[in-house]
């Protein structure tokens, strides 16, 4: 349950998260740029405008077709008196083709609209989805992973919920209004006059509130959180409340804080409330000063007496804009907030790019590795690795151990770059790793990692990974050469067994013997192994050690190591300590020295015989 | 739009997207407009009306003052129009008097409208939300008083799922329904009003207003499917991007960036389509329902001229009932708001009802358990099967409930097919140590589970100093016995109230038993000691610190029987050393049962059970078990393939992402 589903209050889309760290989310971007930057990504947010704005003027022309008509038979189908039945049906007929139109048109815009939008919002989304793969490990380390995440997902979908629900009642209100006033203005200026003098107020208010009710939205959103929180304790937990009784305690939580977010959901309803029968008095109140104002110009002759009725309807073409104006702000604000938040993805520069065309192949053959006065720190934190200078022949195995936190593990994401180093050089047969195209270093160099990821797909599939022309026999014979054959054979469907979501119908270590296949497959020249620390099965973990045998078997083999028998085995230790290379042999070298890599011998073999 | 925004697009049930992810279509789902599905739905609005009568009735109150006030308004509006406009404009003369009364009935109608609007909007809300916090109360009680059985053969996604947006989906029509109701008073109103003008006028409404109706159902039932396919790729899209960027490693070492990106293309095209194809639905609403009550103004004024020329009709009167249809637009979309929620409602009461009928509570007898000290623990032929639970983690209950919904796969634990537990019997004297070996999925876990009753055995029984845990009120095991799981679970609480929990102990004994889980010295650094807050789920300490904390929960309990399952997995392995000597040291307080990883734990207990396959397979110490038991030989000694003394994992010096260790060595990201 990696989401929880926060639903969307009322009103409000969830737009949690901040940005990511190298870019700040810029504080208020005018709109018309953050405009220009869609265009600029996705060319087609102005494909086809011209017609679509069109459109949108013959549909909000429609919004006044009735007060129009009725001002036309009022004045002049039926006043002194004698009803003129034939002005009244063309006016009647005129209006209804002129709303049938309307309709039409805004029908095809909706549609032109959505269309769209949600071919921008999809070419976003899959832009946004490979700039966050480009990005450094550094960029899109596991605590960020969430947000970023929803960059593509919830910030996304909630600009595209917006623009269905709400971003059409937006633009047509504001161009109902446009063209109601136009109309007012051309009946009678002053009566117009009028009606905004009862309506800029109430405008006034509405944007003096937002600000109240986008803080009690944001308080919902909160509690939304603590409320999962405490229920997610009676489901998550449920072991432990069983096991220590503390079912009332429990329970006790969950009433809090259900009833603090029922209490912050009724707060923002009361003033969604408030702000409606604001809007309701608004109106009456405009309708009252358009009958006082427009009976008192209709007797010096300013106005007529169907034009004073076409006023009464048009009043209510502002009733509706202004009272959803507060929500639909709010939500647009979300909506733009969130849709800023994917833009400010794809403008976070790669930090480890691609040197591209203009980069080099690694040459054919056995790669000789050099650490070149290597030196590296996490951003804002102290050097990690301190001007390492590492010297790795063609085909040796390596172990690297030492203590946690020594650097050993920066040591092997420099390796593959997953980073690169604040200075010096890692050079590949003396090709600094930085000039070397991506498509030949992952060709080459191969990282197992020491949980192996699994994708919710086949055996096979998952080992495609390594080489995506691969068969379905080229993975059994990658299974084969590893000695797991027999593993392979003995599930239900072979390399065709689905691994279930993260591979967790695999177990641990077994998941870790097909993130070994894949690396087989891939048939690097350098291999990079993180050790796996976790408990396995014994059986297992005999089939991982020989597995593992046979894939460092005539390879380049580097092995951030924490079994003592990985140490023992390998043509070379090196021992890193405070982010130094400190000592660097065999283990028969070594283990007779004092130093670091006796001191972890001894912890080894004392932590065996656990006394 | 929205007085209230139809949300169909809203997240249903399975909003939670992980969980939906790679879900397969429903397989029979429900015609959204089917009379069925109505009249559950309608049926469940009966059952909100009787949990909350009073706000119901007070906020249709307000929504019939609201409607009435509304065909009131139009009223006035014609008899100002004929009687203070048409004779101004007539005579050139201003009837002050009038046209001041004019404007104060209006505003006082507005007024009494505005209160309308205000008690209905803010009833509305509050009925809606005074159900949702009753319901997750109620499904919340529930998840306590289920036996943990029950939890385990439900998917945790989907309980959350359940308490949150399913209660949600389950209440979401009864916050338009005040307004629907008010409509329905406003529809005879007006209708009353039209017969009274004029009976051919009132034909006209007769014709329009169920216009409405029919249109709101086409529309509901075109666009309630596409919007649920919508939704689903909406969970599919958001699944593959989490499954993605988890993988992120795997995907950057292997160069697979643009293959992942087609991948993700290809989905992410599939939900355009499907907006599109529901937005093509979806766009013909508003300008239906805009066009409908202006064609029926037209209609009006034709057949209103022509009565007026017939003499049977006034100027007045037409501006009247042309204003009242141009009013009533706008509410009537509350009844297609009601409507439009109902197979939402409907599916999310379904899950809701699921859990709140589930039965199976454990019954407790009235035994007490007498003296202090060490108990004596027996297992007598015990038999346990874990609930049923298909593939993708449903019941059949749920898998019936979702037939018109999305589905939750989250496979969470391999079917098994056997018995976790078979006649398994043994007995430990009190203050004894055992330690439960074996292979993975053996029983061990199953097993430390019924030693404190987490679950009832299917046959068989556990007794401590001779009682049948079964037989003991309820709170006497928590009393007496402690589990330390695998999965330490903290509160988001401090840690004194996670040690505690609930227990009045000082701090003194909170930090004795802090100290003897080798918890004592991070805490004592933590920015607030015993007052640091853990976070949700603990989530500011490392395992190996979540670990210890709740293993000095265990501790401060002075238990008579603590079960250790694996407790100290994430502990570094000298501190967990320590920690285990000190139990040792201190054998004689407590009877301990600890599940053994590590070959160092096995040989500080007195005793060995080893388990093979949910069986005793083997009872005895540890050097006894060697020499009589192949399989306990065979497990030691695949701990340490070589012959020379390695533990099972190997020995592990720099165990990853425990003990607060810098996230750089805590494994490449993952």
């Amino acid at each position: 349950m990696s989401t929880a589903a926060v639903p969307t209050p009322r009103g409000g889309g969830g737009g949690g998260g901040g940005g990511l760290a190298p870019v700040p989310v810029r504080p208020r971007e005018p709109l018309w740029a953050t405009l220009r930057r869609i265009r600029r990504l996705a060319p087609e947010f102005t494909a086809g405008l011209p017609v679509t704005l069109a459109l949108a003027a013959v549909a909000t022309a429609g919004r006044v077709v009735i007060p129009i008509a009725v001002q036309q038979t009022v004045d002049r189908g039926l006043l002194d008196g004698r009803p003129d039945l034939s002005v009244v049906r063309h006016a009647v007929v005129g209006a209804a083709v002129a709303i049938m139109v309307a309709a039409l048109a805004a029908y095809r815009m909706n549609v032109r609209l959505y269309r769209m939008s949600e071919a921008v919002l999809a070419t976003m989304r899959i832009r946004a989805f490979r700039h966050i793969h480009d990005l450094s490990m550094l960029t899109q380390s596991e605590q960020r992973r969430g947000a970023v995440t929803s960059r593509v997902t919830s910030d996304v979908d909630q600009m595209s919920q917006f623009l269905q629900f709400g971003g059409m009642v937006l633009l047509l209100s504001t161009g109902q209004m446009l063209i109601a006033t136009v109309l007012m203005a051309v009946y009678s200026w002053p009566l117009t006059v009028v009606v905004y003098a009862c309506f800029i107020p109430m405008a006034v208010v509405v944007r003096r509130f937002q600000p109240r009710l986008t803080r009690q939205y944001l308080t919902v959103r909160e509690r939304v959180g603590d409320m999962l929180g405490a229920i997610s304790e009676s489901v998550v937990g449920a072991a432990v409340v069983r096991a220590y009784g503390v079912q009332a305690r429990t329970a006790t939580r969950v009433d809090t804080s259900v009833d603090r977010y029922r209490s912050a959901q009724t707060a923002a309803q009361r003033l969604v409330a408030t702000v409606f029968s604001a809007g309701e008095l608004v109106a009456a109140g405009a309708t009252g000063a358009v009958v006082v104002a427009g009976v008192l110009l209709g007797v010096g002759g300013h106005v007529s007496a169907g034009k004073l009725v076409a006023f009464l309807f048009l009043v209510t073409l502002f009733v509706v804009p202004l009272q959803t104006l507060t929500e639909m702000l709010n939500e647009g604000a979300n909506a733009f907030a969130g849709l800023r938040r994917v833009l400010d993805v794809l403008d976070t520069p790669q930090d480890v790019p691609d040197p591209g065309p203009g980069g080099r192949d690694l040459p054919r053959g056995p790669l000789t590795v050099c650490f070149d006065g290597v030196s590296f720190a996490y951003p804002g934190g102290p050097l990690v690795l301190h001007a390492v200078d590492l010297r790795i022949a063609p085909g040796s195995r390596v172990a690297v151990v030492g203590e946690t936190g020594s650097g050993k593990t920066t040591l092997a994401k420099l390796l593959v770059r997953l980073m690169d180093p604040t200075a010096g050089q890692v050079l590949f047969a003396g090709v600094p790793l930085d000039r070397v195209r991506f498509a030949s270093l992952r060709r080459r160099v191969v990282m197992v990692p020491q949980d192996g990821f699994l994708f919710d797909v086949s055996i096979a599939d998952n080992v495609r990974y390594g080489r995506l022309d691969a068969t379905d026999s080229d993975v059994m014979d990658a299974f084969a050469a590893l000695g797991l054959a027999d593993w392979i054979t003995g599930l239900a469907d072979g390399v065709l067994t689905r691994v279930g979501e993260r591979g967790s119908s695999l177990a641990a270590g077994e998941r870790q013997l097909v993130a070994l296949a894949r690396a087989q497959i891939a048939a690097p020249d350098l291999l990079v192994l993180d050790e796996a620390t976790s408990a396995v099965d014994p059986a297992t973990e005999v089939r991982l050690a020989r597995a593992l045998g046979e894939l460092t078997r005539g390879r380049t083999s580097v092995t951030i190591a924490h079994r003592l028998s990985t140490a023992e085995s390998a043509d070379m230790v090196v021992v890193v300590d405070a982010g130094r290379i400190v000592q660097q042999g065999t283990h028969a070298e070594l283990v007779g020295v004092p130093g670091v890599y006796q001191r972890l011998h001894t912890s080894w073999t004392a932590g065996v015989t656990g006394s | 739009m929205p007085e209230h925004a139809p949300s169909p697009a809203k997240a249903p049930a399975a909003a939670d997207a992980a969980a939906a992810a790679g879900a397969e279509a429903p397989a029979t789902p429900l015609s959204a407009g089917s009379p069925a599905v109505i009249r559950r739905g309608l049926a469940i609005l009966g059952m909100a009306i009787r949990d909350e009568p009073r706000t119901f009735a007070v906020a249709v109150a307000g929504s019939s003052l609201f409607g009435l006030m509304m065909v009131a308004s139009s009223l006035v509006l014609g008899e100002i129009v004929d009687r203070v406009v048409l004779p101004s404009f007539e005579t050139g003369r201003v009837a002050v008097g009038g046209l001041a009364l004019a404007a104060a009935v209006l505003l006082t109608v507005g007024a009494v409208r505005a209160l309308g609007m205000f008690v209905r909007r803010l009833g509305g809300g509050v009925m809606t939300f005074r159900l949702q916090a009753a319901y997750r109360r109620r499904v919340t009680r529930q998840y306590l008083r289920l036996p943990l059985s029950w939890h385990q053969s439900h998917p945790t996604g989907l309980l959350l799922s359940n308490a949150n947006a399913d209660v949600e989906a389950s209440w979401a029509p009864v916050l338009p329904l005040p307004f629907a109701v008010g409509v329905v008073a406003t529809l005879i109103a007006a209708l009353v009003v039209l017969v009274a003008t004029d009976p051919l006028l009132a034909g006209v409404g007769c014709v329009v207003f169920p216009a409405f109706g029919a249109f709101n159902i086409f529309y509901g039932r075109r666009i309630s499917p596409l919007l649920s396919r919508a939704q689903q790729l909406r969970a599919e899209v958001s699944g593959l991007a989490h499954e993605s960027f988890d993988g992120a490693l795997v995907v950057k070492t292997m160069g697979r960036e643009a293959d992942e990106t087609a991948r993700f293309a290809r989905k992410a095209d599939e939900l355009r389509a499907a907006m599109v194809r529901a937005g093509q639905v979806r766009g013909l609403f508003d300008p239906v329902m805009d066009a409908l009550p202006n064609i029926g103004v037209l209609l009006v004024l034709l057949v209103g001229t022509a009565r007026i020329s017939a003499g049977s009709l006034d100027v007045g009167e037409l501006v009247r009932v042309a204003y009242l249809f141009t009013l009533l637009a706008f509410p009537l979309r509350a009844i297609g708001w009601v409507f439009g929620e109902l197979p939402r409602s409907v599916v999310g009461h379904r899950r809701v009802s699921t859990v709140l009928r589930a039965c199976g509570e454990q019954r407790f007898g009235s035994g007490v358990m007498a003296g202090h000290g060490p108990v004596a623990l027996a297992v007598d032929a015990v038999s346990y099967t874990y609930p049923r639970r298909s593939v993708d983690g449903r019941t059949p209950a749920i898998m019936a409930a979702d037939a018109a919904g999305p589905l939750y796969p989250a496979l969470e634990r391999p079917v098994l097919e056997r018995p976790a537990l078979e006649r398994v019997s043994f007995e430990v004297p009190a203050g004894r140590v055992v330690a439960l070996a074996g292979r993975t999925g053996s029983g061990k876990s199953t097993l430390a589970g019924l030693l404190v009753r987490l679950y009832d055995p299917d046959a068989g029984a556990v007794r401590i100093d001779g009682v049948d845990l079964s037989e003991l009120a309820r709170g006497e095991v928590a009393a007496a016995a402690s589990l330390v799981p695998q999965q330490a679970f903290l509160f988001d609480d401090t840690v004194r109230a996670n040690v505690a929990l609930g227990l009045a102990v000082d701090d003194a004994a909170i930090w004795d038993a802090l100290a003897r889980a080798q918890a004592d010295r991070f805490v004592a650094v933590l920015p607030a000691g015993l007052d640091t807050q853990v976070g949700e789920r603990g989530t500011t300490l490392s395992g190996g610190q979540r670990q210890r904390i709740a293993l000095a929960r265990a501790l401060v309990r002075r238990p008579r029987l603590l079960v250790l399952d694996d407790a100290t997995s994430s502990v570094d392995p000298r501190i967990e050393s320590v920690i285990l000597t000190g139990l040792r040291a201190r054998a004689g307080a407590s009877t301990v049962v600890v599940v053994a990883h590590r070959r160092a734990t096995i040989e500080l207990a007195d005793d060995v059970v080893y388990l093979e396959r949910g069986r005793v397979a083997g009872h005895g110490t540890h050097r006894e078990l060697m020499v009589t038991s192949p399989g306990y030989a065979a497990l030691l000694s695949a701990y340490d393939p070589t012959g020379a003394a390695c533990g099972p994992t190997g020995p592990t010096y720099s165990p990853t992402g425990v003990d607060g260790s810098p996230a750089e060595d805590a494994g490449l990201v993952r």
